[in-house]
C-alpha cells in the first residue's frame, strides 16, 4: 500500500484525471481533518472564515497567532458578536472576549474587526464569504488574553479628568442645578459616549504616547465637563489640560471620529477644547 | 423572624472566625448546618503548599503581555494615511532645506559651486525628462504639505470636522496637490 501510494503521488501531478478511486481514502487521511469548522452546518452551508487573534497568558513563551474558524452564516446571527459567541459555544470554548449587553451600550466588546475598531455587537458580518474576516484586540493595548485588552491606564486617565460636576455655590432654591435647554443642548453628542476605547486605541498619537496623552475618548469626556454650564471649575480643568502632552499630542489625524461606533465626534470635541484653551 | 436572626448571627460568627470557610459554605451549606458547625470544611495542611505569592501571579503575567498589533493591521484610510504623508513630507521638505542651506553656506569653503548661475547651467544641461522628474519630486511634497496645511488650519477653527467632510477634503487635497505639482513640474 505504501509503495502504491508513493507511485500514485508521482503520477498525481501529471495525471490528476486518472487518479483511481481506491486511493481516495489514503488522500483524505494525508490531509488532517479540518479543525475549527462549524460542527453542524445547514443543508446549503454559506461558510465564512474568521481569523481570530489568540494569545494565552498561561503559555507566555508562545507567540500570539491567528486562529482560523469556519462558520455557516445561515446558522449565525447577523453580527460579529453572534459569530464570536457561536465559535465559543460550539467550536472552541477557550476563545476569550468581553461582551455583555449585545446592543452597543456597554462597550465591552470593543475590538478591531477587519482593520477598524468597533463594537462587535454593532458590526455586521460582511456577507462576502470569499473574503475572510480578521479580528484583533484593540490596537496597541496590552493583551490580557485573546481579545481582552488591559484598559487599566485608560480608566486611570478617565479618573484623572474628574468626570463629575464640581460646584461650590448651592442653587438659589436649594433644589437641582438647572440649566437652560440651550445649555443642555451643548452636551448632546458628548454624554452618549460609553467609554468603549475604540477611538483612543485607533489614534496613532495615543499608540505612541498613551502614558501622557489623554486620548480622544478621555478628551471628549473632559470637554463634556468643560462645556457643562453647571460646572464651576472650568478654569481649573483648563489649567490641568494646558501642557504640551495632555491635549496637544492630538495632530488631527481624526481616526477617532472615523471609527466611533456610536457616531460621536471626539475630533470636534478636541478642536473645541483647543479653542477654549487658546481663548 | 427569630430563626432568620439566628441564621444570620451564625453566618456572621462564621465569617469572623473562619473567613476562608465562608465562601465555600455560602455555596453549599444551609443556615441550619452552619449554625450546627457542619458547614465548616477542614483541609489537611499538606494539601495546598502554596509557596508562591498570589499577588505576583498578575505581576508576572503583565510582564509577558504582548502589545496588540496596530499600524500593520489598521485599515488604510485617507485620514491617517494622509496625516502620515503630511508628517513625512514636512520632515523631507525641512530636511532638504536644512541640508541645502548648510551646503550653500559651506560651499565657498569646500569649493563647491552652488551659486544660482552654476545651478541654472547644470539644470539646463539636463534632458527634459530628468528636469520634469526632478521638479516633480520636489514639487509634490511641497504642494501636498501646503494644501494639507490649509486643511489643518480650517480644522483648527472647528469647521469641516465631520466624517464626510474629512474624507472629501482629504481627496480634494490629493487631487489639487497632484495637479498643481504637475503644473509646477512643466513650468
Amino acid at each position: 500500500m505504501a509503495s502504491l501510494r508513493s507511485t500514485s503521488r508521482l503520477f498525481a501531478a501529471s495525471r490528476p484525471l486518472f487518479r483511481p478511486a481506491t486511493f481516495a481514502r489514503s488522500y483524505a487521511t494525508v490531509e488532517s481533518t479540518p479543525k475549527n469548522v462549524d460542527p453542524i452546518p445547514s443543508e446549503n452551508p454559506n461558510m465564512k472564515t474568521f481569523k481570530v487573534y489568540r494569545w494565552n497568558p498561561d503559555k507566555p513563551s508562545e507567540k500570539p497567532n491567528m486562529e482560523s474558524y469556519q462558520l455557516d452564516l445561515n446558522k449565525t446571527g447577523p453580527m460579529m458578536l453572534d459569530a464570536l459567541i457561536r465559535i465559543k459555544n460550539e467550536i472552541d470554548p477557550t476563545l476569550t472576549f468581553r461582551r455583555s449587553c449585545r446592543e452597543g451600550i456597554c462597550g465591552s466588546c470593543a475590538m478591531n474587526i477587519d482593520g477598524v475598531n468597533t463594537l462587535a455587537c454593532l458590526c455586521r458580518i460582511p456577507t462576502d464569504t470569499a473574503k475572510e474576516s480578521r479580528i484583533y484586540p484593540l490596537p496597541h493595548t496590552y493583551v490580557v488574553k485573546d481579545l481582552v485588552p488591559d484598559l487599566t491606564l485608560f480608566y486611570k486617565q478617565y479618573k484623572s479628568i474628574k468626570p463629575y460636576l464640581q460646584r461650590d455655590t448651592p442653587t438659589e432654591d436649594g433644589l437641582e442645578n438647572r440649566q437652560s435647554p440651550e445649555d443642555r443642548k451643548k452636551l448632546d453628542g458628548l454624554y452618549e459616549c460609553i467609554l468603549c476605547a475604540c477611538c483612543s486605541t485607533s489614534c496613532p498619537s495615543y499608540w505612541w504616547n498613551s502614558e501622557e496623552y489623554l486620548g480622544p475618548a478621555i478628551l471628549l469626556q473632559s470637554y463634556r465637563w468643560l462645556a457643562d454650564s453647571r460646572d464651576e471649575r472650568t478654569a481649573e480643568r483648563k489649567a490641568a489640560l494646558d501642557n504640551s502632552m495632555s491635549v496637544y499630542r492630538c495632530h488631527t489625524i481624526l481616526n477617532c471620529t472615523r471609527t466611533c461606533p456610536k457616531g460621536l465626534n471626539p475630533g470636534l470635541a478636541i478642536a473645541e477644547t483647543k479653542k477654549m484653551l487658546a481663548a | 423572624m427569630f430563626s432568620q436572626k439566628v441564621a444570620q448571627q451564625s453566618l456572621r460568627r462564621l465569617a469572623v472566625q473562619q473567613p476562608l470557610a465562608m465562601q465555600w459554605s455560602m455555596m453549599r451549606a444551609t443556615p441550619a448546618a452552619v449554625a450546627l458547625g457542619k458547614g465548616i470544611q477542614s483541609r489537611p495542611v499538606s494539601s495546598s503548599p502554596n509557596t508562591e505569592d498570589p499577588t505576583q501571579i498578575l505581576a508576572k503575567q503583565r510582564l509577558n503581555r504582548p502589545i496588540a498589533p496596530h499600524l500593520t493591521i489598521y485599515r488604510p484610510q485617507i485620514g491617517w494615511i494622509g496625516s502620515s504623508l503630511h508628517r513625512i513630507t514636512g520632515v523631507a521638505l525641512s530636511g532638504t532645506l536644512y541640508l541645502w542651506a548648510t551646503a550653500y553656506l559651506a560651499s565657498p569653503a569646500i569649493g563647491w559651486h552652488l551659486e544660482s548661475a552654476s545651478m541654472v547651467a547644470a539644470m539646463g544641461a539636463l534632458p527634459l525628462a530628468a528636469k520634469v522628474a526632478l521638479k516633480a519630486t520636489l514639487a509634490l511634497p511641497f504642494t501636498y504639505h501646503c494644501m494639507n496645511g490649509v486643511r489643518h488650519l480650517i480644522w483648527d477653527t472647528g469647521r469641516a470636522l465631520t466624517n464626510p467632510a474629512i474624507i472629501k477634503s482629504g481627496w480634494t487635497v490629493i487631487g489639487l496637490s497632484v495637479t498643481s505639482a504637475i503644473a509646477l513640474a512643466f513650468l
